[in-house]
């Protein structure tokens, strides 16, 4: 049992355990799952500046930044105290494509070091990939009201036509950012 | 003390995402590059389970803990809905990781999370500055 929760997890056990993260938070607290609004929260606790978008009763949304703290916690828990192997075992393919068209060597942790290392920030390759790539997250999500969680699960699971657009919309940049700007760029 | 329950579940939220390999970069990379059959399956039987979850709590008409009838709003349609959703997919495919992965690699000690987290409250930031001169 204590080396099956070692190892990665299956999506098959981890998808229908996210699925539940739905319920568990309507029936414990009448809150619906979403991750991207606390970044909201921060923003209208810490620096609001008149604007009306952050002037309202964050107080109350407290719980969603009490929740992300959760996701930190556990992502300790999950990497450290649990194990987690010195590579993710992505397809082979993919490593190849990683390879030829990102120049990429490393494929150790869970992010390539060569593109998200602090000292990057010294060069166009760390501003592109953390500075702007988290201004492109932190900007879509609030203008699409909702991110993964929000949307693809929380609001397909109610099925929201609305979601099902910004799911699109998501898929959309994703794949014109990895498909034809990658290849622009290296 | 009332936050607890919260703080649980976001542990476990955050558990989940992290031996699911679901906030790797590199897993997002093979998921757009339709590599492998894991990221669809995790988002996938989340949607189908939760699906279910709300229509068992609709028919029953569940109620929370606290005894309160459970609500589920609508979402209206806006433009924002679109250009946003392009636009924080752009970042996806850039970060590999949306915002609870983000949280979730800064716990497990990732200090690119750190910097990334910082450029996405300044992406929310700047959105609610301009919010009235966008198109909607």
């Amino acid at each position: 049992m204590l080396e099956l929760l070692q190892k990665p997890w299956p999506w098959y056990v981890a998808g229908p355990l996210i699925g539940l993260t739905v319920p568990a938070l309507l029936l414990i607290g009448n809150k619906a799952l979403g991750i991207s609004s606390s970044l909201r929260h921060v923003c209208a606790a810490c620096v609001p500046a008149g604007i009306p978008f952050l002037t309202y009763n964050w107080r109350a949304e407290i719980w969603n930044l009490v929740f992300v703290l959760g996701v930190a916690l556990g992502g300790f828990i999950g990497y450290r105290l649990m194990g987690y192997p010195d590579m993710v075992g992505i397809s082979p393919e993919t490593i190849q494509d990683l390879k030829t068209e990102l120049h990429l060597t490393d494929f150790s942790g869970l992010l390539p070091r060569e593109l998200f290392s602090l000292d990057n920030l010294a060069n166009w390759k760390g501003w592109f990939f953390m500075v702007f790539g988290g201004f492109l997250v932190g900007f879509g999500t609030r203008y699409a009201g909702g991110c993964t969680s929000g949307h693809a699960i929380s609001g397909l699971s109610n099925l929201q036509w609305v979601s099902l657009v910004a799911v699109i919309g998501f898929f959309a940049g994703g794949l014109l950012m990895t498909w034809v700007i990658y290849p622009m760029l290296f | 003390m009332k936050y607890f329950k919260y703080l649980v579940l976001g542990t476990l939220f955050g558990i989940i995402l992290t031996k699911s390999e679901v906030i790797s970069w590199f897993r997002i990379q093979e998921m757009f590059r339709f590599q492998a059959f894991h990221m669809y399956g995790v988002i996938g039987s989340a949607i189908v389970v939760g699906m279910i979850s709300i229509q068992l709590i609709k028919r029953n008409r569940l109620k929370s803990i606290s005894g309160e009838e459970i609500k589920l709003s609508d979402k209206k349609f806006n433009h924002g809905i679109w250009i946003g959703g392009f636009i924080f997919g752009l970042g996806w495919a850039i970060t590999g990781a949306c915002p609870g992965p983000l949280f979730a690699q800064l716990g497990s000690g990732v200090g690119a999370a750190a910097v990334m987290i910082l450029a996405a409250l300044a992406g929310t930031w700047t959105y609610s500055a301009l919010r009235e001169k966008l198109p909607y």
